[in-house]
């Protein structure tokens, strides 16, 4: 018998029509269409999604929460992007 | 609760590493203090890391044994319906087994590592599944009293420090005070029945009352992991305040169903506004976690053969599965 484990796949469920899909755990299975069987039994035996997404773990690209300081710096210094930071004269409206 | 063996001699999984600064420690710490969440790729201490693993990894492994014990009753349910509701209770607590090893492994372990490590018996599951469920009121009293117990538990997790255990035990808490409330209706129901169906439920009490309180562990005194997990806040309340909790919420539920407790010095003490309770037998907790309850071989050597049994099956998806994946590349 072999003793490799089956992959690991991502789990998301979309809630109902409208809203994004959103991460919900993770499941093991041998292949995609058992993956989405036992995400569907695993997380959502209550009713929980109307359309669910999984993805094999080994193919998420994410950045590292060593980095997040520097990765994320770009964006720390524009408070020009965040309407807060433009001054209304008293009288204008509508803006 | 789920990880009274944490709270066993001999286990070191606090213990500092060597190579970690006291900066690093410091700075983690204070992320901590700040109530800010652990996330799986987040530098943490090893020994929060295996803290975590080994009680994450525990309380899985309660959740999949704790299967068995209701499992016995599947057959011989006295009804269609409670047939179904035993059934998906029993089909969540392996659900709630899966969302738990799911968080084990975004600290870098494995379930097959987690689950070799409950069959090779090196790592522990709650005492509470090592006892026999000899009636249906049976059946009840866990879904009162252990479900019960382990919401008390669970609930303060749900704010655990470790992202991923938090997020996990936010759907299980969802689900299982279904659990609770099923357990709740059996005993109402068979409280309120012919004399030896009451006389049945007052049994399952009488039986499953002790080790339901002997769930929340060992008392502070004896409890030697208690502070540092509580300084990581993996636990916000210590072993005695849920167990006093639990035994607060419960006695009058008792007293609603017109059963008795199976404890002459349980008294309510109108100073503290607290139940007083008796001595808990220690020794029957230790020898239960040691292996020597009245179930430890058998939980855990059905689990071995159900394990070794799929052998084949296991193989044959993993087969068929890698067999779609390479046409599919073809």
């Amino acid at each position: 018998m072999s003793n490799k484990e089956w992959p690991l796949y991502e789990v998301f469920i979309r809630s109902k029509a409208g809203l994004s899909h959103r991460h919900a755990g993770s499941i093991h299975a041998a292949d995609d269409q058992m993956a989405l069987n036992n995400a569907r039994d695993t997380y959502t035996r209550r009713s929980e999604g109307v359309s669910l997404w999984v993805v094999r773990s080994s193919a998420i690209v994410a950045s590292d929460p060593a980095e997040t300081a520097a990765f994320f710096e770009p964006a720390e210094d524009k408070i020009y992007r965040h309407p807060t930071f433009y001054k209304i004269p008293e009288g204008v409206e509508n803006l | 609760m789920y990880t009274q063996g944490l709270d066993q001699k001999g286990q070191s999984a606090d213990k500092r590493d060597s190579n970690e600064s006291p900066a690093q420690l410091e700075a983690f710490q204070k992320r901590i203090d700040a109530e800010e969440k652990i996330e799986a790729k987040d530098w943490m201490p090893e020994a929060y890391r295996r803290t975590l693993i080994r009680q994450i990894s525990q309380h899985a492994h309660s959740e999949i044994i704790g299967m068995q014990p209701e499992g016995n009753w599947l057959t011989r349910a006295p009804t269609l319906k409670r047939k179904a509701i035993l059934l998906a209770k029993v089909q969540d607590e392996a659900g709630h087994g899966l969302y738990l090893y799911s968080a084990g492994e975004t600290l870098g372990t494995s379930r097959d590592q987690m689950v070799a490590d409950l069959l090779s018996g090196k790592a522990k599951y709650s005492s509470i599944f090592n006892y026999p469920t000899l009636s249906w009121a049976d059946i009840g009293a866990i879904g009162w009293l252990v479900d019960g117990a382990a919401i008390m538990n669970q609930i303060p997790l749900c704010r655990c420090s470790y992202g991923p255990y938090a997020r996990a035990m936010v759907r299980v808490c969802k689900e299982e005070s279904f659990h609770q409330r099923q357990g709740f209706d059996i005993m109402l129901e068979l409280s309120r029945g012919t004399a030896a169906q009451k006389a049945m439920a007052q049994d399952a009490l009488n039986r499953w009352w002790w080790p339901s309180i002997m769930m929340f562990g060992p008392s502070d005194t004896d409890s030697k992991h208690s502070a540092q997990s509580m300084a990581w806040k993996i636990k916000r309340f210590s072993n005695d305040e849920l167990r006093q909790k639990f035994i607060d919420a419960t006695v009058p539920q008792a007293d609603f169903l017109g059963l008795r407790m199976p404890d002459a010095d349980l008294v309510f003490d109108k100073a503290s506004g607290h139940f007083k309770f008796g001595e808990i037998d220690w020794n029957e907790l230790k020898e239960v976690i040691a292996g020597n309850g009245p179930c430890n071989k058998q939980r855990i050597g059905r689990r071995r053969k159900a394990h070794s049994d799929g052998d084949w099956v296991r193989e044959a998806a993993r087969a068929y599965g890698e067999k779609q994946a390479a046409r599919k590349a073809a």
